[in-house]
Protein backbone atom coordinates (compact mmCIF):
# COMPACT_ATOMS: atom_id res chain seq x y z
CA UNK A 1 0.00 0.00 0.00
CA UNK A 2 0.82 3.57 -1.00
CA UNK A 3 0.14 6.55 0.97
CA UNK A 4 -2.72 8.62 -0.23
CA UNK A 5 -1.99 11.69 -1.54
CA UNK A 6 0.45 11.30 -4.24
CA UNK A 7 -0.33 8.10 -5.55
CA UNK A 8 -3.40 7.49 -7.94
CA UNK A 9 -5.16 4.00 -9.00
CA UNK A 10 -5.63 4.93 -12.40
CA UNK A 11 -4.84 7.66 -15.50
CA UNK A 12 -8.40 8.42 -15.38
CA UNK A 13 -8.62 9.48 -11.89
CA UNK A 14 -5.12 11.83 -12.20
CA UNK A 15 -6.38 13.75 -15.04
CA UNK A 16 -9.80 14.27 -14.00
CA UNK A 17 -9.74 18.08 -13.31
CA UNK A 18 -7.67 19.11 -15.73
CA UNK A 19 -9.66 22.58 -16.91
CA UNK A 20 -10.23 23.95 -20.35
CA UNK A 21 -7.73 26.71 -21.15
CA UNK A 22 -4.78 24.73 -18.96
CA UNK A 23 -1.17 25.07 -19.94
CA UNK A 24 0.35 21.28 -19.92
CA UNK A 25 3.84 20.37 -21.17
CA UNK A 26 4.22 16.62 -22.11
CA UNK A 27 7.86 15.31 -21.64
CA UNK A 28 9.53 13.01 -24.37
CA UNK A 29 11.75 13.03 -27.18
CA UNK A 30 11.80 10.17 -30.19
CA UNK A 31 9.70 7.74 -27.71
CA UNK A 32 11.92 7.63 -24.13
CA UNK A 33 9.92 9.23 -21.28
CA UNK A 34 6.29 9.74 -23.44
CA UNK A 35 3.54 10.10 -21.12
CA UNK A 36 1.33 8.40 -23.54
CA UNK A 37 -0.88 6.72 -21.17
CA UNK A 38 -1.71 10.15 -19.37
CA UNK A 39 -2.37 11.89 -23.00
CA UNK A 40 -4.47 8.95 -23.78
CA UNK A 41 -6.33 9.30 -20.42
CA UNK A 42 -6.74 13.08 -21.72
CA UNK A 43 -8.00 12.26 -24.82
CA UNK A 44 -11.10 10.59 -23.43
CA UNK A 45 -11.02 13.85 -20.46
CA UNK A 46 -12.09 15.95 -23.22
CA UNK A 47 -10.42 19.53 -21.52
CA UNK A 48 -10.66 21.70 -24.39
CA UNK A 49 -8.45 24.95 -25.79
CA UNK A 50 -5.22 23.83 -24.04
CA UNK A 51 -1.84 24.89 -24.78
CA UNK A 52 0.88 21.99 -25.09
CA UNK A 53 4.23 21.86 -24.72
CA UNK A 54 6.61 19.42 -26.27
CA UNK A 55 9.65 19.05 -28.29
CA UNK A 56 7.27 17.56 -30.94
CA UNK A 57 3.34 17.20 -32.01
CA UNK A 58 3.88 13.42 -32.51
CA UNK A 59 2.98 11.31 -34.78
CA UNK A 60 6.03 11.04 -37.08
CA UNK A 61 6.27 7.12 -36.87
CA UNK A 62 3.68 4.41 -37.53
CA UNK A 63 1.69 2.72 -35.15
CA UNK A 64 -0.15 6.10 -34.00
CA UNK A 65 -0.03 6.48 -30.41
CA UNK A 66 -1.95 8.80 -28.14
CA UNK A 67 0.37 12.43 -28.82
CA UNK A 68 -0.59 16.15 -28.89
CA UNK A 69 -1.24 15.56 -32.85
CA UNK A 70 -3.91 13.39 -31.19
CA UNK A 71 -5.46 15.90 -28.98
CA UNK A 72 -5.50 18.50 -31.84
CA UNK A 73 -7.29 16.02 -33.78
CA UNK A 74 -9.72 15.20 -31.26
CA UNK A 75 -10.58 19.61 -30.92
CA UNK A 76 -9.08 19.89 -27.38
CA UNK A 77 -5.95 21.85 -28.56
CA UNK A 78 -5.17 25.91 -28.92
CA UNK A 79 -2.13 26.23 -29.27
CA UNK A 80 0.96 24.28 -29.31
CA UNK A 81 4.69 24.94 -28.48
CA UNK A 82 7.26 23.13 -29.26
CA UNK A 83 10.39 22.70 -31.12
CA UNK A 84 8.84 20.44 -34.71
CA UNK A 85 5.90 21.94 -35.95
CA UNK A 86 6.54 20.15 -38.93
CA UNK A 87 8.42 16.80 -40.01
CA UNK A 88 11.81 16.59 -39.91
CA UNK A 89 11.40 15.13 -43.42
CA UNK A 90 10.02 17.12 -45.65
CA UNK A 91 8.26 14.42 -47.61
CA UNK A 92 6.60 13.51 -44.64
CA UNK A 93 3.79 15.46 -42.84
CA UNK A 94 2.76 15.54 -39.06
CA UNK A 95 -1.03 14.52 -38.46
CA UNK A 96 -0.90 18.12 -36.62
CA UNK A 97 0.14 20.31 -39.57
CA UNK A 98 -2.87 20.31 -41.54
CA UNK A 99 -4.74 21.92 -39.08
CA UNK A 100 -2.56 23.77 -38.54
CA UNK A 101 -2.46 25.19 -41.81
CA UNK A 102 -6.02 25.55 -41.98
CA UNK A 103 -5.22 28.18 -38.78
CA UNK A 104 -7.82 25.42 -36.37
CA UNK A 105 -4.93 25.95 -33.83
CA UNK A 106 -1.65 28.43 -32.64
CA UNK A 107 1.82 27.46 -32.77
CA UNK A 108 4.74 28.76 -31.57
CA UNK A 109 8.43 27.70 -32.84
CA UNK A 110 10.54 27.14 -30.74
CA UNK A 111 14.49 25.92 -30.56
CA UNK A 112 15.03 23.16 -28.59
CA UNK A 113 17.51 24.39 -26.07
CA UNK A 114 15.33 27.20 -25.37
CA UNK A 115 12.65 25.45 -25.03
CA UNK A 116 14.54 23.42 -22.61
CA UNK A 117 16.06 26.76 -20.83
CA UNK A 118 12.47 28.42 -20.88
CA UNK A 119 11.28 25.36 -18.64
CA UNK A 120 14.45 24.91 -16.42
CA UNK A 121 13.92 29.10 -16.33
CA UNK A 122 9.92 28.82 -14.94
CA UNK A 123 11.01 26.05 -12.66
CA UNK A 124 14.33 27.82 -11.02
CA UNK A 125 12.35 31.28 -10.61
CA UNK A 126 14.00 33.02 -13.24
CA UNK A 127 11.76 35.32 -15.39
CA UNK A 128 14.02 35.32 -18.80
CA UNK A 129 17.12 35.30 -19.96
CA UNK A 130 19.57 36.10 -22.67
CA UNK A 131 20.46 33.31 -25.37
CA UNK A 132 22.66 33.39 -28.56
CA UNK A 133 20.14 30.82 -30.13
CA UNK A 134 18.23 32.13 -33.26
CA UNK A 135 19.67 35.27 -33.32
CA UNK A 136 20.09 36.31 -36.67
CA UNK A 137 16.89 34.77 -38.17
CA UNK A 138 13.42 34.69 -39.45
CA UNK A 139 12.47 33.57 -35.05
CA UNK A 140 14.29 36.80 -33.51
CA UNK A 141 12.68 39.41 -36.27
CA UNK A 142 11.50 42.37 -34.10
CA UNK A 143 11.94 40.92 -31.09
CA UNK A 144 14.33 42.24 -28.05
CA UNK A 145 18.21 41.58 -28.32
CA UNK A 146 21.38 42.81 -26.40
CA UNK A 147 24.90 43.17 -26.97
CA UNK A 148 26.77 41.55 -24.09
CA UNK A 149 30.47 41.37 -23.87
CA UNK A 150 30.61 42.10 -27.52
CA UNK A 151 28.13 39.16 -29.22
CA UNK A 152 24.09 39.46 -29.70
CA UNK A 153 21.66 37.40 -27.57
CA UNK A 154 18.13 37.06 -27.98
CA UNK A 155 15.69 37.80 -25.14
CA UNK A 156 13.88 34.51 -24.44
CA UNK A 157 11.26 34.51 -21.35
CA UNK A 158 10.26 31.95 -18.83
CA UNK A 159 7.57 29.16 -19.90
CA UNK A 160 5.79 28.29 -16.15
CA UNK A 161 3.22 25.80 -16.96
CA UNK A 162 0.01 24.33 -15.33
CA UNK A 163 0.46 20.72 -15.30
CA UNK A 164 3.68 18.50 -16.62
CA UNK A 165 2.90 14.81 -18.48
CA UNK A 166 5.94 12.79 -17.50
CA UNK A 167 6.88 9.59 -17.97
CA UNK A 168 9.60 7.74 -15.18
CA UNK A 169 11.08 4.55 -14.74
CA UNK A 170 10.58 4.22 -10.94
CA UNK A 171 9.42 6.34 -8.28
CA UNK A 172 8.36 6.39 -4.49
CA UNK A 173 5.48 7.09 -2.83
CA UNK A 174 6.52 10.91 -1.51
CA UNK A 175 7.43 11.62 -5.73
CA UNK A 176 10.87 11.08 -5.75
CA UNK A 177 11.65 9.87 -9.27
CA UNK A 178 14.38 7.79 -11.08
CA UNK A 179 14.86 8.09 -14.58
CA UNK A 180 16.57 4.94 -17.08
CA UNK A 181 18.74 6.01 -19.53
CA UNK A 182 17.36 8.77 -22.22
CA UNK A 183 13.95 8.32 -20.91
CA UNK A 184 15.21 11.66 -18.64
CA UNK A 185 15.12 14.06 -21.20
CA UNK A 186 12.67 16.94 -20.76
CA UNK A 187 10.92 15.05 -17.67
CA UNK A 188 12.89 16.84 -14.36
CA UNK A 189 12.57 20.45 -16.19
CA UNK A 190 9.28 19.94 -17.10
CA UNK A 191 8.01 18.57 -13.23
CA UNK A 192 9.80 21.91 -12.04
CA UNK A 193 8.43 24.09 -14.22
CA UNK A 194 4.97 23.26 -13.31
CA UNK A 195 2.28 23.76 -10.78
CA UNK A 196 0.78 20.06 -10.71
CA UNK A 197 2.99 17.63 -12.06
CA UNK A 198 1.47 13.74 -12.92
CA UNK A 199 4.04 11.17 -13.42
CA UNK A 200 3.22 7.89 -15.67
CA UNK A 201 5.84 5.35 -13.59
CA UNK A 202 6.64 2.01 -15.48
CA UNK A 203 7.73 0.26 -12.12
CA UNK A 204 4.81 -0.63 -9.23
CA UNK A 205 5.53 2.21 -6.45
CA UNK A 206 8.15 1.58 -4.06
CA UNK A 207 7.86 2.56 -0.61
CA UNK A 208 8.91 6.16 0.71
CA UNK A 209 12.83 5.46 1.38
CA UNK A 210 12.96 2.83 -0.87
CA UNK A 211 15.67 5.05 -3.43
CA UNK A 212 19.06 5.84 -2.56
CA UNK A 213 18.27 9.68 -1.75
CA UNK A 214 22.08 9.90 -3.65
CA UNK A 215 20.46 8.27 -6.97
CA UNK A 216 16.72 10.32 -7.21
CA UNK A 217 16.95 12.30 -10.25
CA UNK A 218 13.64 14.59 -9.41
CA UNK A 219 12.52 15.53 -6.02
CA UNK A 220 9.06 14.67 -4.62
CA UNK A 221 9.00 18.26 -3.54
CA UNK A 222 8.49 18.66 -7.83
CA UNK A 223 5.97 15.87 -8.22
CA UNK A 224 2.30 15.77 -6.84
CA UNK A 225 0.63 12.84 -8.38
CA UNK A 226 1.84 8.94 -9.74
CA UNK A 227 -0.02 6.47 -11.56
CA UNK A 228 1.37 3.23 -12.08
CA UNK A 229 0.93 1.63 -15.97
CA UNK A 230 -0.91 -0.55 -15.88
CA UNK A 231 -0.22 -3.90 -17.67
CA UNK A 232 -0.45 -4.69 -21.37
CA UNK A 233 -2.34 -4.10 -23.61
CA UNK A 234 -3.67 -0.94 -21.71
CA UNK A 235 0.29 -0.09 -20.27
CA UNK A 236 1.30 1.36 -23.74
CA UNK A 237 4.33 1.15 -26.35
CA UNK A 238 7.39 1.35 -24.00
CA UNK A 239 6.42 -0.77 -21.53
CA UNK A 240 6.04 -3.40 -24.39
CA UNK A 241 8.90 -2.84 -25.85
CA UNK A 242 11.44 -2.73 -22.62
CA UNK A 243 9.75 -6.19 -21.70
CA UNK A 244 11.12 -7.09 -25.09
CA UNK A 245 14.30 -5.88 -24.45
CA UNK A 246 14.64 -7.85 -21.46
CA UNK B 1 26.41 8.14 -61.56
CA UNK B 2 28.76 6.53 -59.22
CA UNK B 3 29.70 8.04 -56.06
CA UNK B 4 28.76 8.01 -52.15
CA UNK B 5 26.29 6.16 -50.48
CA UNK B 6 24.83 7.05 -46.84
CA UNK B 7 27.22 5.15 -45.33
CA UNK B 8 29.93 6.23 -47.09
CA UNK B 9 28.89 9.99 -46.90
CA UNK B 10 28.98 9.60 -43.20
CA UNK B 11 32.20 7.43 -42.55
CA UNK B 12 34.53 9.95 -44.83
CA UNK B 13 33.08 12.99 -42.84
CA UNK B 14 34.28 11.11 -39.69
CA UNK B 15 37.69 10.53 -40.56
CA UNK B 16 38.10 14.13 -39.82
CA UNK B 17 37.25 14.14 -36.16
CA UNK B 18 40.05 14.88 -34.14
CA UNK B 19 41.34 12.69 -31.27
CA UNK B 20 40.11 14.25 -28.37
CA UNK B 21 36.44 15.85 -29.71
CA UNK B 22 32.92 15.95 -28.47
CA UNK B 23 31.21 14.88 -31.78
CA UNK B 24 27.43 16.23 -31.86
CA UNK B 25 25.48 14.13 -34.78
CA UNK B 26 21.86 15.43 -35.87
CA UNK B 27 19.07 13.37 -36.88
CA UNK B 28 19.33 11.63 -40.45
CA UNK B 29 22.63 10.99 -42.45
CA UNK B 30 24.83 12.32 -39.74
CA UNK B 31 23.84 9.78 -37.18
CA UNK B 32 25.46 6.78 -39.35
CA UNK B 33 28.74 8.60 -38.16
CA UNK B 34 28.48 6.50 -34.82
CA UNK B 35 28.49 3.38 -36.99
CA UNK B 36 31.94 4.42 -37.73
CA UNK B 37 35.05 2.30 -36.73
CA UNK B 38 37.08 5.29 -35.31
CA UNK B 39 40.30 3.09 -34.49
CA UNK B 40 42.39 4.95 -31.43
CA UNK B 41 40.73 8.06 -31.74
CA UNK B 42 39.02 8.74 -28.57
CA UNK B 43 35.72 10.42 -29.91
CA UNK B 44 32.52 11.57 -27.96
CA UNK B 45 29.41 11.20 -29.94
CA UNK B 46 27.24 13.93 -27.93
CA UNK B 47 23.09 13.47 -28.51
CA UNK B 48 20.32 16.40 -28.25
CA UNK B 49 18.63 14.82 -26.06
CA UNK B 50 21.74 14.00 -23.01
CA UNK B 51 22.80 10.83 -24.28
CA UNK B 52 26.90 11.79 -23.88
CA UNK B 53 29.26 8.95 -25.53
CA UNK B 54 27.22 6.84 -27.77
CA UNK B 55 28.40 3.77 -30.45
CA UNK B 56 26.58 2.09 -33.00
CA UNK B 57 22.71 1.56 -33.50
CA UNK B 58 22.05 -1.67 -33.01
CA UNK B 59 20.03 -4.34 -34.39
CA UNK B 60 16.65 -6.11 -33.94
CA UNK B 61 16.66 -7.52 -30.04
CA UNK B 62 19.93 -6.45 -28.69
CA UNK B 63 18.81 -2.81 -28.35
CA UNK B 64 17.80 -1.19 -25.35
CA UNK B 65 14.64 0.78 -25.70
CA UNK B 66 15.00 3.18 -23.18
CA UNK B 67 18.07 4.64 -25.39
CA UNK B 68 17.46 6.79 -28.74
CA UNK B 69 20.20 9.27 -30.27
CA UNK B 70 18.96 12.54 -31.95
CA UNK B 71 17.01 10.75 -34.78
CA UNK B 72 15.01 7.73 -32.50
CA UNK B 73 17.47 5.32 -33.46
CA UNK B 74 18.28 2.33 -30.19
CA UNK B 75 22.45 2.87 -30.17
CA UNK B 76 24.38 1.41 -28.15
CA UNK B 77 26.61 3.18 -25.16
CA UNK B 78 30.08 3.17 -25.40
CA UNK B 79 32.46 3.03 -21.33
CA UNK B 80 32.30 6.41 -19.35
CA UNK B 81 28.66 7.62 -21.07
CA UNK B 82 26.43 9.86 -19.02
CA UNK B 83 22.99 10.86 -19.31
CA UNK B 84 21.54 14.38 -18.29
CA UNK B 85 18.62 16.21 -18.93
CA UNK B 86 17.77 18.32 -21.95
CA UNK B 87 19.09 21.36 -19.76
CA UNK B 88 21.95 20.41 -18.97
CA UNK B 89 22.59 18.94 -22.47
CA UNK B 90 21.73 22.30 -24.68
CA UNK B 91 23.73 23.63 -21.88
CA UNK B 92 27.00 21.49 -22.78
CA UNK B 93 25.98 22.89 -26.25
CA UNK B 94 25.47 26.67 -25.78
CA UNK B 95 28.56 27.00 -23.42
CA UNK B 96 30.87 26.10 -26.38
CA UNK B 97 31.76 22.46 -25.50
CA UNK B 98 31.01 20.80 -28.46
CA UNK B 99 33.82 20.28 -31.08
CA UNK B 100 31.51 19.79 -34.05
CA UNK B 101 28.02 19.52 -35.00
CA UNK B 102 27.38 17.26 -37.87
CA UNK B 103 24.04 18.35 -39.53
CA UNK B 104 21.64 17.56 -42.21
CA UNK B 105 20.49 20.23 -44.49
CA UNK B 106 17.91 21.04 -47.12
CA UNK B 107 20.44 23.99 -48.88
CA UNK B 108 24.23 25.30 -47.91
CA UNK B 109 25.78 28.65 -49.32
CA UNK B 110 29.08 29.72 -50.49
CA UNK B 111 29.39 31.79 -47.50
CA UNK B 112 28.51 29.10 -44.86
CA UNK B 113 24.98 29.75 -44.52
CA UNK B 114 22.80 27.14 -44.23
CA UNK B 115 19.12 26.41 -44.17
CA UNK B 116 17.40 23.37 -42.45
CA UNK B 117 14.36 24.26 -40.33
CA UNK B 118 11.77 25.47 -42.81
CA UNK B 119 10.28 24.40 -46.52
CA UNK B 120 9.52 27.25 -48.82
CA UNK B 121 6.28 28.70 -48.21
CA UNK B 122 5.61 25.90 -45.41
CA UNK B 123 3.66 27.23 -42.63
CA UNK B 124 5.30 24.75 -39.96
CA UNK B 125 8.86 23.94 -39.62
CA UNK B 126 10.83 21.56 -37.60
CA UNK B 127 14.31 23.44 -35.55
CA UNK B 128 14.82 20.84 -32.97
CA UNK B 129 18.33 21.71 -31.67
CA UNK B 130 20.08 22.97 -34.86
CA UNK B 131 20.00 26.74 -33.99
CA UNK B 132 21.03 26.23 -30.82
CA UNK B 133 23.78 23.93 -31.60
CA UNK B 134 24.49 26.09 -35.14
CA UNK B 135 25.13 29.12 -32.95
CA UNK B 136 27.37 27.11 -30.27
CA UNK B 137 29.25 24.60 -31.76
CA UNK B 138 32.65 25.04 -32.29
CA UNK B 139 32.61 23.99 -35.94
CA UNK B 140 29.64 22.98 -37.97
CA UNK B 141 29.82 20.27 -40.88
CA UNK B 142 26.63 19.42 -42.86
CA UNK B 143 26.19 16.26 -44.68
CA UNK B 144 23.72 16.00 -47.50
CA UNK B 145 22.37 14.73 -50.88
CA UNK B 146 24.18 17.00 -53.42
CA UNK B 147 20.81 17.35 -55.31
CA UNK B 148 16.94 17.34 -54.66
CA UNK B 149 14.88 14.33 -56.18
CA UNK B 150 14.22 16.83 -58.71
CA UNK B 151 17.73 17.23 -59.53
CA UNK B 152 18.24 20.67 -58.27
CA UNK B 153 21.58 21.71 -56.76
CA UNK B 154 21.68 22.27 -52.90
CA UNK B 155 25.13 23.80 -52.67
CA UNK B 156 24.58 27.69 -53.77
CA UNK B 157 25.60 30.91 -53.83
CA UNK B 158 23.26 32.18 -51.46
CA UNK B 159 20.33 30.06 -49.50
CA UNK B 160 16.68 31.00 -51.20
CA UNK B 161 15.22 28.96 -47.96
CA UNK B 162 15.02 30.91 -44.35
CA UNK B 163 18.38 30.08 -42.95
CA UNK B 164 18.96 28.21 -39.89
CA UNK B 165 22.72 30.58 -38.60
CA UNK B 166 24.54 32.43 -41.10
CA UNK B 167 28.56 32.07 -42.09
CA UNK B 168 29.00 29.02 -39.54
CA UNK B 169 29.44 25.86 -42.07
CA UNK B 170 32.94 24.90 -43.01
CA UNK B 171 32.62 21.42 -44.35
CA UNK B 172 30.14 19.66 -46.62
CA UNK B 173 30.10 15.99 -47.22
CA UNK B 174 27.52 14.83 -50.37
CA UNK B 175 27.39 11.81 -52.24
CA UNK B 176 29.69 13.56 -54.60
CA UNK B 177 32.54 14.36 -52.55
CA UNK B 178 33.88 16.85 -49.43
CA UNK B 179 33.92 20.65 -50.51
CA UNK B 180 34.76 23.25 -47.99
CA UNK B 181 32.58 26.96 -48.70
CA UNK B 182 34.91 29.26 -49.89
CA UNK B 183 33.44 32.40 -50.06
CA UNK B 184 32.69 33.09 -54.10
CA UNK B 185 32.42 28.92 -54.06
CA UNK B 186 33.07 25.75 -52.75
CA UNK B 187 36.69 24.60 -52.97
CA UNK B 188 37.10 20.66 -53.51
CA UNK B 189 38.88 18.66 -50.59
CA UNK B 190 38.19 15.83 -52.48
CA UNK B 191 35.63 13.50 -55.05
CA UNK B 192 34.37 10.46 -54.24
CA UNK B 193 35.21 7.80 -57.03
CA UNK B 194 33.71 8.01 -60.35
CA UNK B 195 32.46 11.56 -59.86
CA UNK B 196 34.40 14.07 -62.11
CA UNK B 197 35.41 17.63 -61.48
CA UNK B 198 32.94 18.48 -64.05
CA UNK B 199 30.28 16.32 -63.15
CA UNK B 200 30.19 18.06 -59.14
CA UNK B 201 30.35 21.43 -61.45
CA UNK B 202 27.15 20.50 -63.23
CA UNK B 203 25.25 19.72 -60.14
CA UNK B 204 26.62 22.81 -58.04
CA UNK B 205 25.02 26.20 -57.90
CA UNK B 206 27.97 27.92 -57.11
CA UNK B 207 31.73 28.12 -59.01
CA UNK B 208 33.63 24.85 -57.59
CA UNK B 209 37.30 25.64 -56.77
CA UNK B 210 40.01 23.24 -57.78
CA UNK B 211 41.50 21.76 -54.60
Amino acid sequence: MTKPGKAFDNMVAAVADIPDGAVIAFGGFAGPGTPYNLTKALLAQGAKRLTCIANTTGGAQQPRMPDIGMLVENGQVAKVICAFTAATRPTDQLPFTPYYERGEVEAELVPQGTLAERLRAAGAGIPAFYTPTAVGTELARGRETRIIHGREYLLEYALPCDYAFIRAWRADAAGNLQFRLSQRNFGPLMAMAARTTIVEVEEPILPVGAIDPDQVHTSGIFVHRLVPIPPPPEGLWTTRRQERAK
Amino acid sequence: MSGWDRQQMADRLAREFQDGWIVNLGVGIPTLCSNTDIGDRDIIYHAENGVIGYGPVLPPGQEDLHLVNAGGQNVSLRPGAAIVHHADSFAIIRSGRIDVTVMGAYEVAANGDFANWRIGDAKGGGIGGAMDLAACARRVFIILEHTTRTGEPRLLRACNLPVTTRGVVTLVATNLGLFAPAGDGFAVRELAPGVSFETAQTATGAPLLPG
